[in-house]
């Protein structure tokens, strides 16, 4: 029986991302959450007065608020067995050849730099707490662009850091937002001026390499009136006993006519709880596209959203989970409508197999001013097996009259007489099983850039590995 | 003389799962080259002798054997017995939602070749073929059999008939459910693609003689209740339409009694 050759090379490596380095860090700080620790991160940065106060008042509320009891299981999070903040280079190179060689070689490995000369406007890359490297193309600089890292664009343009962190998603929005604004590290700032489209895409990349990390990435992105940008991120760790943690926000302000696509591949290793808050503010005919696919982690909470500000602001969100065996992916969208005849459209398709678990958890909500709303909801799933589980928590609140509302949840199982059209036409299951559920997320695949696209068809041609049968 | 393409002796199958029989000793040989209708009424096991060929898991062989181009193909599964040669146009073709028929048909290829199919070569082959077929080269980039009409689900099959070019086509029923004029397209579609590979066996299931008048047939098959019971040339088709289905039956229980 021929085998597919790249499936028979990737058998070898269930997790190809799993590796990890041996790295001497510049920095480490004790393991826990304290306000010890909040004081050495800051200290570490040299940053702003007024940034360690905000901290400080965010670690008081992250460390009084209760811990959600909805979504996942989060009982095997421990702070106090969680490194917070390792610094692994004096600071951020803007060469690659500046980047600590055992660093440099685990970006190459992961076909950044490659990438970065092909097809991208600009790249950033984060090894645990901090960024290591970050670049943007000449041309660019020239029209204004501002991509950083965060650290960076709070130390050279603290006014405009200063005037918009924390208006999108304040430290007190939810217990991760609370941990993240007390201990941020690293992420993006970007900023594009009134009517500079960035054509290709910015990336950031984010690595964890130490065990029991913690990874909170800081990202605030600004798209000036008429501007457009595409961001993309992609995560990934080595394979570990013990949980790591990765909880970033992600910060957005589109504003009147502007543009922006945020697209994220998560492929944590297993053992990663990702619980992330991404929010952005949509202007007055403004245009926010989250793209989402959640591939990894032990449990992903995250729920991209769009607040629609502006009359005719548009959002979507496009999402893709994957849940495989002792996976949660607890993954949605949330559309709030504050302004008139704006629209929203929520995708999700998940895909569950074995004890695998994916939720849909999305909000809708239209606010008593948002007259002539639109909006469309629309959550797939598909189950492997007979042990695999899918729920849906769409909670719609609409306030305002002449809204058009629609909402569609579908659950199938890949079923035997599909695979046995497909196996009659000379596919082996595996291959069949791959087809379906390529079929089943390609409407979303064909929004992913084309080599996001590539590695989740090989994700899910591996994962098909003997799935069904 | 050669062992035909196509052996069947004693064949009993029965519903994997109630363990209700169905096929009840078919004996059937179908030389290489041949067209061979099979006829019967409904419940008589016609299509599940030809998902039992294709290797249908809901099945199991109770007894007797398929023996194809010379070797028992019962332990193989449906995937192998495909890559042998063994095609089934499907009763019911099955949607597969966001995967084209291009995408589908060169992957199908590909795994029947065991290697890598050029993309060009194939964009070519696929065009001549619709070409051939009368068919609009749009249609290879819709998702199979999705929201397809009876009719384009039917000449979705023929098309994969064509471009998959097998030694052995079963066709279940391939008529039913399709108007004249598409019955007429399909018929044609097939009539075509023997022409150009005379060396193609064919095995076409019917409940109603009208396909046999597009598609003529070497040898027509009646099969009552899992059992071939009469076999003859075209002209056993035509008896069959004008006197039915009960005129056989109640012979051959007779002649069971006798």
């Amino acid at each position: 029986m021929p085998v597919n050759p790249l499936v028979e090379e990737l058998r070898l490596d269930e997790y190809k991302y799993g590796f990890r380095d041996e790295v001497e860090y510049v920095f480490k700080a004790r393991p826990g959450l304290d306000e010890e620790i909040v004081r050495q991160i800051s200290e570490q940065k040299g940053e702003p007065e007024w940034m360690l106060k905000l901290r400080l008042k965010a670690l008081k509320h992250a460390l009084s608020r209760p811990w959600p009891t909805w979504g996942g299981d989060l009982s095997g999070l421990k702070f106090d067995e969680i490194y917070f903040y390792i610094k692994p280079t004096e600071g951020v190179s803007h060469s690659w050849d500046d980047v600590p060689e055992t660093i440099r070689r685990t970006f190459e490995r992961l076909g950044i730099p490659e990438q970065e000369r092909r097809i991208l406007a600009g790249v950033g890359a984060q090894y645990e707490s901090e960024a290591v490297y970050h670049s943007l193309k000449k041309e660019w600089e020239a029209k204004g662009v501002i991509f950083k890292s965060m650290d960076e664009g709070l130390r050279d343009h603290e006014d405009l850091v200063r005037q918009y962190f924390g208006t999108v998603v304040p430290y007190n929005d939810n217990l991760f937002a609370a941990v993240n604004t007390a201990v941020w590290s690293g992420g993006s700032f970007v900023y594009v001026p009134p009517g500079v489209k960035v054509e290709l895409p910015l990336q950031a990349y984010f690595r964890i390499n130490a065990e029991a990390m913690g990874q909170f990435e800081r990202t605030l992105i600004i798209v000036d009136e008429g501007a457009q940008v595409q961001y993309i991120e992609g995560c990934t760790a080595p394979v570990y006993q013990r949980s790591s943690f990765h909880s970033g926000v992600i910060e957005i302000i589109v504003k009147d006519g502007a543009r922006c696509r945020y697209t994220t591949i998560q492929n944590w290793s297993r053992n990663v709880y990702n619980l992330v808050t991404q929010r952005a503010k949509v202007g007055r005919e403004g245009v926010m596209e989250w793209v989402d696919g959640n591939l990894g982690s032990k449990l992903t909470m995250k729920y991209p959203s769009v607040y629609l500000m502006g009359e005719g602001a548009r959002g979507e969100v496009l999402s893709i989970a994957y849940a495989g065996p002792g996976q949660h992916q607890d993954a949605g969208g949330k559309a709030i409508h504050l302004a008139p005849y704006t629209s929203s459209r929520i995708v999700s398709k998940s895909i569950s197999k074995g004890s695998g678990r994916a939720s849909y958890r999305g909000l809708l909500k239209v606010a008593p001013e948002a007259h002539h709303a639109k909006s469309n909801v629309e959550c797939d799933a598909l189950l492997l097996d007979e042990e695999a589980r899918t729920d849906t928590y769409p909670y719609i609140e609409i306030e305002a009259d002449h809204v058009e509302i629609g909402h569609e949840a579908t659950v199938s199982k890949i079923g035997d007489e599909q695979l046995f059209y497909l196996m009659s036409r000379g596919l082996s299951e595996d291959e069949a099983a791959t087809m379906v559920v390529r079929g089943f997320i390609e409407p979303i695949a064909k929004e992913l850039p084309l080599e996001y696209a590539v590695e989740l068809n090989r994700l899910i041609e591996l994962e098909m590995e003997g799935s069904v049968g | 003389m050669a062992e035909p393409l196509l052996q069947i002796e004693n064949l009993h199958a029965v519903v994997a799962d109630e363990g209700l029989e169905i096929l009840r000793g078919v004996d059937l040989a179908v030389p290489a080259g041949q067209i061979h209708a099979i006829m019967g009424p409904n419940g008589s096991g016609k299509s599940t002798l030809a998902k039992v060929i294709a290797g249908h898991p809901a099945y199991e062989v109770t007894d007797g054997d398929i023996r194809y181009a010379g070797d028992s193909i019962l332990e193989l599964e449906p995937d192998e017995r495909a890559r042998r040669g063994i095609f089934l146009a499907f009763q019911y073709p099955v949607e597969i939602p966001g995967v084209s028929i291009a995408n589908f048909l060169r992957t199908a290829l590909q795994a029947q070749r065991g290697e890598e199919v050029d993309v060009f070569e194939f964009a070519e082959e696929l065009e001549r073929t619709l070409q051939m077929l009368g068919m609009d080269p749009s249609f290879a980039e819709r998702a199979v059999n999705d929201g397809f009409s009876g009719g384009e689900k039917k000449r979705n099959e023929i098309l994969q008939l064509a471009m998959l070019k097998p030694r052995l086509a079963v066709l279940d029923e391939t008529d039913s459910g399709l108007d004249i004029d598409a019955l007429k397209i399909v018929a044609e579609g097939v009539n075509r693609l023997k022409a150009e590979r005379p060396e193609m066996t064919v095995l076409l299931i019917t409940h109603y003689q009208r396909l046999l008048n597009y598609i003529r047939p070497d040898v027509v098959h009646v099969m009552v209740e899992g059992r071939i019971v009469r076999s003859g040339g075209p002209e056993l088709a035509l008896e069959l339409e004008e006197r039915g289905y009960d005129w056989i039956r109640s012979e051959t229980v007779g002649a069971g009694a006798a």
